[in-house]
C-alpha cells in the first residue's frame, strides 16, 4: 500500500508552500546587514554590523519600544483578567445568553481592524476623551480578550466538573477550591494566553493608529517608515528584531500547550 | 474558616450559584459591552446623520442619503474593487494552502507535524508590518525579483505583464498584482489552519475506503477528500475575506492608487472629516461579512473554525 | 437508632425533568445503605443532595438532625468517592490524600502521617510520591477511598465506585469495602446499578425507578418479597404473573413475582412450550411459553435439559409465587 508516502507532486507544493512563507522573512535578516542604505539593492553589495550601532543609539527607537512594551504588558494583564473570569463563566453552565457572550469576546477580533479602531476613535471624540496610554491600552484589552479567553476555556471545561466538586467536598470553599485545584491546573494556559495576547498587542497596528493620537509604539514608528522611509537600514534592523521578539511568545506558547487538546495560537 | 469574610462570600455564592455566574461575567460584560459595543453601535448611528456640505458640520438628523453616496460610481467602484481582490485573495490562497494543509495534516509525522506546526504559525503571528515590509523589499526596482528575473533573462516578460492593464503598472510595487501578492502572503497562514484542522478529522479508513471501493486517487480527492475539506476551506475563507475587505495599510504602501474599502474609511474620518460617510463605509464590509457567515454557517463552516 | 440521613418529601426538578420526585428516606447510623437502579432513577442525584452539590427544589435533608438546607458541601462532615475518582491531576498521591487536612489547616507532619495510616489502610503503603496519572484504575480507587475517609466524615458516599473495575478486581474491592465499613463504623451511602453488587454489600438496599423509591428493603426480603414488577423484574429477574393468571391459580386479581430457581420440571402442573435453551455454566436458563405468559426456568446441571420445541410440564410451591397487593392492575 502507497498510502503512507506522500505523491510527489503534492511534497512539492507543500514545500514550496512553506518556503512561500518563510523565505520574505528571512530575506529581512539579510537586509539588516547590507552595507546599501539608499535604495532596497539586491544581492546586498557588502555586509555590516555598524546599523546595529546606530540603531541602538536611536532614542526614537527605544521610546517606541518601551511603549510597545508597557501598553503590551498592562493589556496583557486586563486580558488575563477578562477572558478567565468569561471562561469560567461560559464552561461552568450553560445559562442564557452564553452564545451571545462568546460572540461578544470574537467579534473584536472577527471585525476588520478599522472598524474596532474608528469607532473607539469617534468614541473618544463623544467623550472628549484626549489620546493617552490608557487609550492605547483600552483598544488593545479589547481585541487581546478573545486569545486569552480560547486558551482557557478548553482547560476550564475539563477543570469544572468534579475536580471542583471534589475539592469543595473535602472542605474547601470556592476561593480555596480556586487557589488550590483550579488555578494549578489552568496556569500553562494562561501563561500560553498572556503571551499570544503579548504578542498580539506588542504587534498590532491598525487599532492602534486611531487610538494613540501622537504616541509612537514601535509598529507605529515602523509604519512611518515605510510610508516615508527615513534611514532604512535601522528600519530593516528594527524588522528583524521584532520578528525574533515575536517569535520567543510562540515558541513558548507551543511548548506549554502543546500535547493538550487545543494548541495554542489557532485563535488569531 | 466559617467566619472568614471570603468564607461567607462562598457560602453565599453556594445558595446562589447565578450570582456565581453575574459576578464572573459581570467585569468582561462591562468592559466588552461599554467600550466595544457602545463605541461600535455610536459609530453605526452616526452612518445615519449626514455632512452638511458647506459648513462640513455633522447634521445630527436621521438621513440615508449617506448611504445613498455610497452607490455613486467612485465609491461603488472601491467596493467592487476590494471585493473583487478579496475573492482573487481567497482563492489563491485555498489554491497554495491546500497541499500545505493536506500534507501536513495526512503525511505529515513526528518532527515534521511540529516543523508544518511551527512553519504555520510562526508566519500567522510573526509582526504584520514586518511581513508587508519584506514584501516592499522584494518588489522594489532594485529588489530580488526584479533581479531574479534579469539574471534569468525573463525581464521582457515581465514588462510585458506589467504593461497590461489593471493588473499592470510602473513597477511591481506599485501594481495591484504586487498588492495581491502581499495579501496572499499576509493572509495565507489564517487559510491554512482551518483546513488542517478540517482534513485532520477526517479519518484515514475513509479514503482506503474510496481506494478500495475502485477509486482513483483523483477521484477520491474529488469526491471524498475535497468535501470533507470545504468547510475548512469556507472557515478559512472568512479569514481571508474579512481580513482583506477592512485592511488599508497593504494597498497604502503596496499598490496603485486605486483606493479600497480600508482606504476610503480612513480617509473620509481623517483629512475628509466626514464621519457619516466614514461609518456607512465601515458598514459595508460588515454587511458583506454578515452575508458571507450566513451562507457559511449553513455549509457548516463553523464546525472547523 | 440515630437517624443519620433523613429524607422529607425531597424533589430535585431539573426544568421539567423530575430527577428526583417526593422522596423520603431515613438511613441509619453506621448502616451499609445502597440505592440502586438504573440510570436516569434518580439515585445519582440523591448522592449529590447529600454531598450538596444539588439543593432539593422541594423537601428537607437532615442529617443527624441538622437541617442541610443552607449548608454548602464544604461544611458538612459527608465526604465522597467519585465514580471518576477526580483526583487531582496536579497533586501526588500523598498530597490528594491530605487535601482535607491542609485545608482544615493542619500541619505538615500531621498530614504527612495520617495520610501514611489512610493509605496504609486502603493498601497503597509506598504509592505516596505518584502521580495520579501512574496508578491503574485500581489504585485510583483506592486513593480515592483514603481521601474521602482521613476527614473521619459521619457518612461516607460512594457513586458507583467499583463501575471502572474488572470483575476480579470488583469481587475482591466489594469485600474490602464491607470490612472498611465495619471498621471505621462510618455510615456508608452506596450508589449502584448492578443489583449483584447491591445485594451482596448492602444491609438494606433502596430501589430507585424513574426518580423515586419503589421499595426499601434488606437484600433478603428485596430478593424474596418485591412489591412491584418493576422491582421483581429488576433484582435477580424474577418472573412477574400478570394477574389474570395469577387470579386462576390463587383467585387473587394482583401480579405475582416468582423466582426462576423455584420452578421445577416435572410430570405434571402448568403445560408450557420451551422456547430457548441458554447454557450459564452453573445451571441452563429455558424459556417456556404457558398460553399467553412467558416463563424463565432455571434448570440445574444435574437435570437432563429439554429440547426447544418440546412440551414440558411446571409446578412451584404456591408459598413461592408472591403475590404483590400493593400493585394497582
Amino acid at each position: 500500500m502507497h498510502s503512507d508516502r506522500a505523491p510527489f507532486g503534492l511534497k512539492i507544493a507543500a514545500i514550496a508552500g512553506l518556503a512561500f512563507m518563510h523565505l520574505p522573512l528571512l530575506l529581512i535578516f539579510v537586509y539588516a546587514f547590507t552595507t546599501e542604505d539608499k535604495s532596497y539593492q539586491w544581492p546586498p553589495p557588502g555586509l555590516t554590523l555598524e546599523w546595529f550601532a546606530v540603531t541602538w543609539a536611536r532614542e526614537d527607537v527605544w521610546e517606541a519600544l518601551s511603549l510597545s512594551v508597557k501598553v503590551a504588558s498592562i493589556s496583557t494583564v486586563i486580558a488575563l483578567i477578562l477572558g478567565t473570569l468569561c471562561a469560567a463563566a461560559i464552561s461552568r453552565t450553560r445559562f442564557f445568553g452564553r452564545e451571545a457572550v462568546s460572540l461578544m469576546v470574537i467579534l473584536p477580533i472577527a471585525l476588520p481592524g478599522i472598524i474596532t479602531g474608528i469607532s473607539l476613535r469617534s468614541a473618544f471624540n463623544l467623550a472628549d476623551i484626549p489620546f493617552s496610554f490608557w487609550t492605547i491600552v483600552l483598544g488593545h484589552a479589547t481585541f487581546c480578550v478573545v486569545v486569552v479567553y480560547n486558551n482557557a476555556v478548553a482547560r476550564f471545561r475539563r477543570v469544572s466538573g468534579s475536580l471542583v466538586e471534589a475539592s469543595m467536598d473535602l472542605g474547601a470553599n470556592s476561593f480555596q477550591t480556586f487557589r488550590h485545584v483550579i488555578l494549578p491546573n489552568i496556569a500553562t494556559a494562561l501563561l500560553a494566553g498572556g503571551m499570544l495576547a503579548f504578542a498580539l498587542s506588542f504587534d498590532e497596528v491598525i487599532v492602534t493608529t486611531f487610538t494613540a493620537g501622537q504616541q509612537q509604539t514601535l509598529p507605529i514608528w515602523m509604519l512611518e517608515e515605510l510610508v516615508r522611509p527615513r534611514q532604512r537600514p535601522v528600519t530593516n534592523v528594527v524588522a528583524m528584531i521584532v520578528v525574533m521578539v515575536t517569535f520567543l511568545p510562540i515558541l513558548g506558547a507551543y511548548y506549554l500547550t502543546r500535547g493538550t487538546d487545543s494548541v495554542a495560537g489557532q485563535g488569531k | 474558616m466559617s467566619d472568614t469574610l471570603l468564607g461567607r462570600i462562598s457560602d453565599t455564592l453556594w445558595r446562589n450559584p447565578r450570582l456565581l455566574i453575574v459576578a464572573l461575567l459581570a467585569p468582561p460584560v462591562a468592559w466588552l459591552g461599554i467600550i466595544y459595543l457602545g463605541s461600535l453601535f455610536a459609530l453605526l448611528a452616526q452612518s445615519f446623520f449626514s455632512i452638511d456640505e458647506f459648513s462640513g458640520l455633522i447634521n445630527y438628523e436621521f438621513t440615508l442619503k449617506t448611504y445613498g453616496e455610497l452607490f455613486k460610481a467612485y465609491n461603488l467602484d472601491i467596493i467592487v474593487r476590494t471585493v473583487t481582490m478579496a475573492l482573487a485573495v481567497t482563492i489563491g490562497a485555498a489554491i497554495i494552502g491546500f497541499p500545505v494543509a493536506y500534507f501536513a495534516a495526512r503525511y505529515a509525522r513526528g518532527p515534521w507535524k511540529a516543523l508544518f506546526y511551527l512553519g504555520v504559525m510562526l508566519p500567522l503571528w510573526s509582526s504584520y508590518l514586518v511581513k508587508v515590509y519584506s514584501w516592499k523589499l522584494i518588489l522594489a526596482k532594485e529588489g530580488i525579483l526584479n533581479w531574479l528575473f534579469e539574471t534569468l533573462h525573463l525581464s521582457r516578460l515581465l514588462n510585458a505583464y506589467l504593461s497590461l492593464p489593471i493588473v499592470g503598472g510602473n513597477s511591481l510595487s506599485v501594481s495591484t498584482t504586487g498588492t495581491f501578492l502581499v495579501f496572499l502572503y499576509v493572509w495565507l497562514p489564517f487559510m491554512i489552519l482551518p483546513i488542517q484542522a478540517s482534513l485532520e478529522r477526517v479519518p484515514h479508513s475513509m479514503l482506503e475506503a474510496s481506494g478500495d471501493l475502485g477509486a482513483t486517487p483523483v477521484q477520491a480527492f474529488r469526491t471524498v477528500l475535497l468535501p470533507l475539506a470545504f468547510p475548512g476551506i469556507i472557515a478559512g475563507s472568512i479569514f481571508t475575506f474579512s481580513l482583506t475587505l477592512g485592511d488599508y495599510i497593504i494597498p497604502q504602501i503596496v499598490g496603485s492608487s486605486r483606493r479600497f474599502i480600508g482606504q476610503a474609511v480612513y480617509q473620509y474620518q481623517g483629512t475628509a472629516g466626514n464621519i457619516p460617510l466614514a461609518a456607512a463605509f465601515a458598514v459595508v464590509p460588515i454587511i458583506i461579512m454578515g452575508l458571507y457567515l450566513w451562507w457559511a454557517k449553513r455549509k457548516g463552516a463553523f464546525d472547523a473554525l | 437508632m440515630t437517624v443519620a440521613v433523613k429524607f422529607s418529601g425531597v424533589s430535585r426538578h431539573f426544568g421539567k425533568v423530575r430527577a428526583v420526585d417526593n422522596v423520603d428516606l431515613d438511613i441509619a447510623e453506621g448502616e451499609f445503605f445502597a440505592m440502586l437502579g438504573p440510570s436516569g432513577s434518580g439515585k445519582t442525584t440523591c448522592l449529590r443532595l447529600i454531598a450538596g452539590f444539588e439543593r432539593p427544589t422541594a423537601g428537607t435533608i437532615e442529617v443527624f438532625g441538622q437541617n442541610m438546607g443552607d449548608v454548602p458541601p464544604y461544611k458538612r462532615e459527608i465526604n465522597t468517592v467519585f465514580q471518576d475518582y477526580a483526583l487531582f491531576p496536579h497533586l501526588n498521591v500523598i498530597d490528594n490524600v491530605a487535601y482535607g487536612l491542609m485545608i482544615a489547616g493542619q500541619s505538615k507532619s500531621v498530614r504527612q502521617k495520617a495520610a501514611d495510616d489512610a493509605l496504609e489502610m486502603v493498601a497503597l503503603g509506598g504509592y505516596g510520591l505518584r502521580k495520579p496519572s501512574e496508578l491503574s484504575g485500581g489504585q485510583r480507587q483506592r486513593v480515592a477511598l483514603a481521601r474521602a475517609i482521613i476527614n473521619k466524615p459521619k457518612v461516607l458516599l460512594l457513586d458507583e465506585p467499583l463501575g471502572a473495575l474488572d470483575l476480579k478486581l470488583r469481587e475482591q474491592m466489594q469485600e474490602e469495602l464491607k470490612v472498611l465499613q465495619k471498621q471505621l463504623g462510618i455510615t456508608f451511602v452506596f450508589v449502584t446499578h448492578d443489583q449483584g453488587e447491591a445485594l451482596s454489600m448492602a444491609d438494606r438496599v433502596a430501589v430507585f425507578n424513574e426518580g423515586g423509591i419503589a421499595q426499601i428493603a434488606t437484600p433478603h426480603e428485596l430478593y424474596l418479597h418485591p412489591q412491584t414488577p418493576f422491582v421483581a423484574d429488576f433484582v435477580g429477574s424474577s418472573n412477574v404473573l400478570p394477574a389474570p393468571f395469577v387470579k386462576k391459580i390463587v383467585g387473587a386479581s394482583y401480579p405475582a413475582s416468582l423466582r426462576p430457581e423455584a420452578i421445577q420440571i416435572s410430570s405434571q402442573g402448568h403445560a408450557g412450550v420451551v422456547r430457548s435453551v441458554n447454557f450459564l455454566g452453573s445451571a441452563t436458563r429455558l424459556s417456556v411459553q404457558l398460553d399467553a405468559v412467558t416463563l424463565t426456568v432455571l434448570c440445574p446441571l444435574s437435570d437432563s435439559v429439554p429440547n426447544i420445541g418440546e412440551t414440558i410440564y411446571l409446578s412451584w410451591e404456591s408459598a413461592d409465587m408472591h403475590v404483590m397487593e400493593g400493585v394497582n392492575v
